[in-house]
Formats: C-alpha cells, sequence, structure tokens
C-alpha cells in the first residue's frame, strides 16, 4: 500500500490542531470523511479538505508534507503506524503517544513527546523547552518509549520523566533532565547549566560536558559500566553516535543529594575537573 | 531384541522414552570467555538429574561478542526441571550463588519463551536499595552493584513448558575402553547439537538405573539387566560379547531438538565402528507408559 499524503497547500491562517490525524483514527475513513475532519483552533472552522491535499493510501502510514510550525499536538495519542512529517511541527507534538513511529523532518515546538508512553519519537532537526515534559499539574513527564533529537533540544528536556530513553544529539538547554523520577537522557552535545536539577533516580549522560553543575551531585570515579555497553547495544540503531559513546569509560556522579540521590550523571572526558 | 546393523555395528529395535519438562536458557557474559565459561560451568555444577539436584543443566554452546546483547564473550545455558516453581528456584540460587559471584559476570534471558521466569527481579534486592532499574524497548534489566562494579542482570528470562528431558542412547562395547570412546565421541556429537544438553559428567552416564531397589527406602537403584559384571546372575539384556555399558541422556529445549540431537550421536558412534567403538547400540525406556516422547532408534539412523 501507499502512505496517506497530506500536503499543506499554503500556511494557515491561525494554529492547528493536527491530532485527529494519526493512523488510528484515519483507518477506514474514505477520502471524502477525511476532509471533512475540522482542525481549528479558534472559532473560524477549517476542515481538512482545505487546508490539505489529499492523496489516499494506506492510513497506517501518513505522511505530512510542507508542515510549518503552526500545526500542533501533531500524532497526539497515536497508538500505531506511522506518521512522517515533511517540515515543521508546533506544541505538543506525540503527546501521550502510546505507539508506533512519529518522524519530524524539521523543528519541533515545546512540550513534544509530552507524557509519552511508548513508541519511537524522532526529531531530525531541533525540538523546544520541555521535551518530554509534563503538562503544569501533571506529575510525571515521559513514561516509556524513546525520543531522539538530532539537534539540539530546549530547556528543561527530560523535566519529570519516569521512564523511557531520550537522545539528543546536539546540545541540551539549562536544567536538562530536572526532576526526573527515573529513566534515561543522553544529550551529546553541550548541556546548560544545573543539569539533573533534583534528580532522584535516572540516568543523564552528557557527551560534551556542561555548565554550572549543582554541588550536590557527588564523585564515584570512571568507570566503563557492563549496563551502559548494554544500554549502547539497544540504542545502537536509533543513534550511533551514542552508543558510542556509552561504550567509553565515563565518570559517575551520583545525586541529586538534595532529594533522593539515587541517580546519576556520566561525564566523558570533561568530567575530569571533578576529580 | 531383533534390530538392525549398520556397519557392523548393531541397532536395536526399540525407543527412548522421554519426559516433558520446563526449561529455561541464560546467556552469561564476562569480561573474557574464560570467566563466562566459568560462570557457566560452576552455575550448571552438580545438575546432572532432577532427582538428586533440582534440576538438570549444562552449557548449550559459546558465543562471541557478536552474539551477545552486552557485546561481550558468553555462553549459553540450559536449566531443566520437573515444574516451573522448582526451575524458578533453581534458577534464583544458582544465578544468585554462581553469576553473580563470578567475576564480571553479567546475565541475560537466553530464550524467548511464552512465559517467563523471575531472574534480576528477584536478585534485584542484592543491591539494597541501590539497584538501578533500565528498561528500553522490551528489555527490561537491573544493575546491582557490586565490588567489582556492577552486576547487569534481565528482569526475565524465558520459560518453554515444550522441552524434553530423558532423551537417550545407551552404547554397549567390548571393552570399557572402547565403549567409552564411542561415548566420547557421541557425546561430542550431540555437544554440536544446538538447545540441547547432555547434563552428567563429560554428557556421559556410566550408572543407569531402574525403578525401585530391594531395599524399602531406596527408589532407584543399579540397572542390573546392563551391568555386564552380573551378565550371568541376573535376566540380563547383554549379549555374550558386552564388556561395558554407557549412557548419553539428552535433555532439548524441543523434542525435534532431542531427536537431532540422538541422531548425531547415532551417526558419530556408527562412524567410529564396533572394533573402536560401540558394538551395540540401545536405548532405555519403560515400557512405553511412563513418558509422552518416544523416539524410535530406526527412525533416527545416520
Amino acid at each position: 500500500m501507499t502512505r496517506l499524503t497530506l500536503t499543506l497547500r499554503q500556511r494557515p491562517g491561525q494554529r492547528l490542531d493536527l491530532s485527529p490525524l494519526v493512523p488510528h483514527l484515519l483507518a477506514g475513513k474514505s477520502a471524502h470523511e477525511i476532509e471533512r475532519i475540522e482542525l481549528q483552533t479558534t472559532r473560524r472552522r477549517v476542515a481538512v479538505g482545505e487546508l490539505f491535499r489529499l492523496r489516499m493510501g494506506d492510513a497506517g502510514q501518513i505522511c505530512i508534507e510542507g508542515s510549518c510550525e503552526r500545526l500542533d499536538y501533531v500524532g497526539r495519542e497515536m497508538t500505531g503506524g506511522e506518521l512522517l512529517v515533511e517540515g515543521d511541527v508546533g506544541i505538543q507534538a506525540g503527546r501521550l503517544m502510546t505507539g508506533g513511529r512519529l518522524t519530524v523532518r524539521g523543528n519541533a515546538g515545546p512540550w513534544a513527546a509530552s507524557g509519552m508512553k511508548s513508541g519511537m519519537f524522532e526529531i531530525a532537526g531541533a525540538a523546544g523547552d520541555r521535551l518530554a515534559g509534563p503538562l503544569p499539574g501533571e506529575i510525571s513527564g515521559m513514561r516509556g518509549g524513546i525520543v531522539v533529537v538530532r539537534g539540539n533540544a530546549g530547556e528543561r528536556a527530560g523535566d519529570r520523566m519516569r521512564r523511557g530513553t531520550i537522545i539528543v544529539e546536539g546540545d541540551a538547554g539549562p536544567y536538562a533532565g530536572a526532576r526526573m523520577i527515573a529513566g534515561t537522557l543522553i544529550a551529546l552535545g553541550a548541556a546548560g547549566p544545573l543539569p539533573g536539577f533534583l534528580l532522584k533516580r535516572g540516568t543523564i549522560v552528557l557527551g560534551s560536558g556542561c555548565g554550572a553543575l549543582s554541588p550536590t551531585f557527588v564523585d564515584c570515579g570512571v568507570h566503563q559500566l557492563v549496563g551502559n555497553r548494554f544500554m549502547a547495544a539497544m540504542i545502537e540503531s536509533y543513534s550511533k553516535s551514542a552508543a558510542r559513546f556509552m561504550r567509553l569509560p565515563l565518570r559517575r556522579l551520583a545525586g541529586d543529594m538534595a532529594v533522593l540521590g539515587k541517580g546519576e550523571i556520566f561525564l566523558g572526558k570533561f568530567g575530569d575537573e571533578y576529580s | 531384541m531383533p534390530g538392525l546393523t549398520v556397519k557392523g555395528v548393531r541397532i536395536d529395535d526399540t525407543f527412548a522414552e522421554a519426559f516433558g519438562m520446563r526449561a529455561t536458557a541464560l546467556v552469561i557474559t564476562a569480561d573474557s570467555a574464560r570467566w563466562a565459561r566459568q560462570a557457566a560451568v560452576t552455575m550448571t555444577g552438580m545438575a546432572t538429574s532432577v532427582i538428586g539436584c533440582g534440576c538438570e543443566a549444562g552449557i548449550d554452546r559459546e558465543l562471541t561478542s557478536k552474539q551477545t546483547p552486552d557485546g561481550r564473550p558468553g555462553v549459553r545455558v540450559l536449566l531443566f526441571a520437573v515444574s516451573t516453581a522448582e526451575l524458578q528456584k533453581q534458577v534464583q540460587t544458582r544465578v544468585g550463588q554462581c553469576v553473580l559471584t563470578s567475576p564480571g559476570s553479567a546475565c541475560y534471558s537466553g530464550l524467548e519463551g511464552e512465559e517467563s521466569l523471575r531472574l534480576g527481579d528477584g536478585l534485584r534486592y542484592f543491591g539494597d536499595g541501590w539497584q538501578i532499574s533500565k528498561r528500553v524497548g522490551a528489555k527490561h534489566f537491573w544493575r546491582i552493584p557490586v565490588m567489582d562494579g556492577e552486576f547487569v542482570c534481565e528482569a526475565t528470562a524465558g520459560l518453554t513448558k515444550k522441552a524434553v528431558g530423558g532423551g537417550n542412547l545407551l552404547m554397549i562395547g567390548r571393552t570399557a575402553q572402547t565403549t567409552r570412546a564411542a561415548a566420547e565421541a557421541a557425546a561430542a556429537a550431540i555437544a554440536k547439537v544446538p538447545d540441547v544438553i547432555a547434563p552428567f559428567p563429560g554428557g556421559i552416564v556410566r550408572s543407569g538405573s531402574k525403578v525401585g531397589s530391594k531395599y524399602k527406602s531406596v527408589p532407584a537403584s543399579t540397572n542390573d539387566a546392563y551391568c555386564p559384571t552380573l551378565r550371568g546372575a541376573v535376566k540380563t539384556a547383554l549379549d555374550n560379547d558386552a564388556g561395558s555399558v554407557l549412557e548419553i541422556v539428552i535433555d532439548g529445549l524441543t523434542s525435534d531438538a532431542v531427536a537431532s540431537a540422538m541422531r548425531a550421536g547415532i551417526a558419530a558412534i556408527v562412524k567410529l565402528g564396533p572394533k573402536r567403538g560401540a558394538m551395540r547400540i540401545s536405548a532405555g525406556n519403560y515400557g512405553g507408559k511412563l513418558g509422552p516422547h518416544h523416539y524410535y532408534l530406526r527412525t533416527l539412523l545416520p
């Protein structure tokens, strides 16, 4: 089967709610039915047919072409299948995803992968603030699955993460892995100040060091851990560079001792200053 | 017993009778093949028979660093028991006492089973609160801090209920030396077959037993019908030229694996020939009423 393709005709006049355009909600719908789905976020109604040129295909594989940052909630609560976006997306892409594969060939706005439960989310460009984090009032952020950002991530990537894996191949902003409950956050580029702020459990791997580090992280020495090798094998298919880094001897800092203190930050050669 | 002769080796027209068992496979890795092997040998020690050891265990095969989950050399071991509860107990004890304790070791599930046994899920408590849980995709594993670093252990191991225990071959030769040569050749051939183990010393057992005894408290006793020194004194199963008998017991994850192992064993014995090896091959059974799996030797000829 060919993919179901939606091509954005022009930049929309208002922000759009793309959450209805996920594989399990489009399954079994005719072209006519899909074109009548409304996507507005203001009082002015707009339907898929006005905004996109639709080429029918297998709803299990959806492609959105010519996307821009006005498209919010892309792939929200997606349960399976594939969703490929050519271009940027707005806020909360992949929020509460429980399965499938979401790929954004562009940048993602704030709260991408927010509260994600399972599945795979790849962002070819940069991710905004609070990647995988919770919305205000929510107890935990990401709960499972894997997020890969090829570019940079904004502030508080992995905020309150409870399970799952985030790989940022570029830089991470301030407070990376803040308030993490568990899970794994790997940032290969430079991280901003105070990574792992109030980290309870979980693993933060910093490939190129960070800004100011909280004094509540304590040095546990340099180790080449088997667990990291195993982890490397698990993430090899998502990020070769992250896997390569995980196999190196890394300095382990335990913390955040201001809270539970069962988390860890791994540093590469930049960790020497902490010895 | 009527039979046929292949290249001078007489093969009885009989069958091996085997039983259904619960089994699991584990992959043990270490920094070197030597230490992976050491952990595997230790944890499969004293595991020859479920009667006295709780489980039957052995090394299935060695794995290169490319074949293991953490990219280090490893060994795949198989464990067989009569019940899921007993297998669980044996896995927990043996991994806890023999693999956790072995320098640099890590332990993973070696089988995708329909059900699972607790592996790291039980051993994690050794970490005294410092254990770390990691889940990536479908894999869940524990990192337990130990004195040489961390013991990495997958949370669960697959369990199969389709395993078969008690496939066997009896080798009957003129002397102890030639019979042993035949048994060694068969054991070496069986070791190459995947998904099976021969749990006895070097794969070979010299004290085959029968059910019951003249003594009330003894449930099994020497199989006098196959003892060459009693050939004239009891109702023997041996011919006048038989001087020694050895047995190979085979456990496999599937019935097909046991059949393949028996076929490989018979081929090796036949290849060695009656002069240098065994002159007759037989198999042990209980009349076919106890075990559901019957392996007829005539269907397993080379």
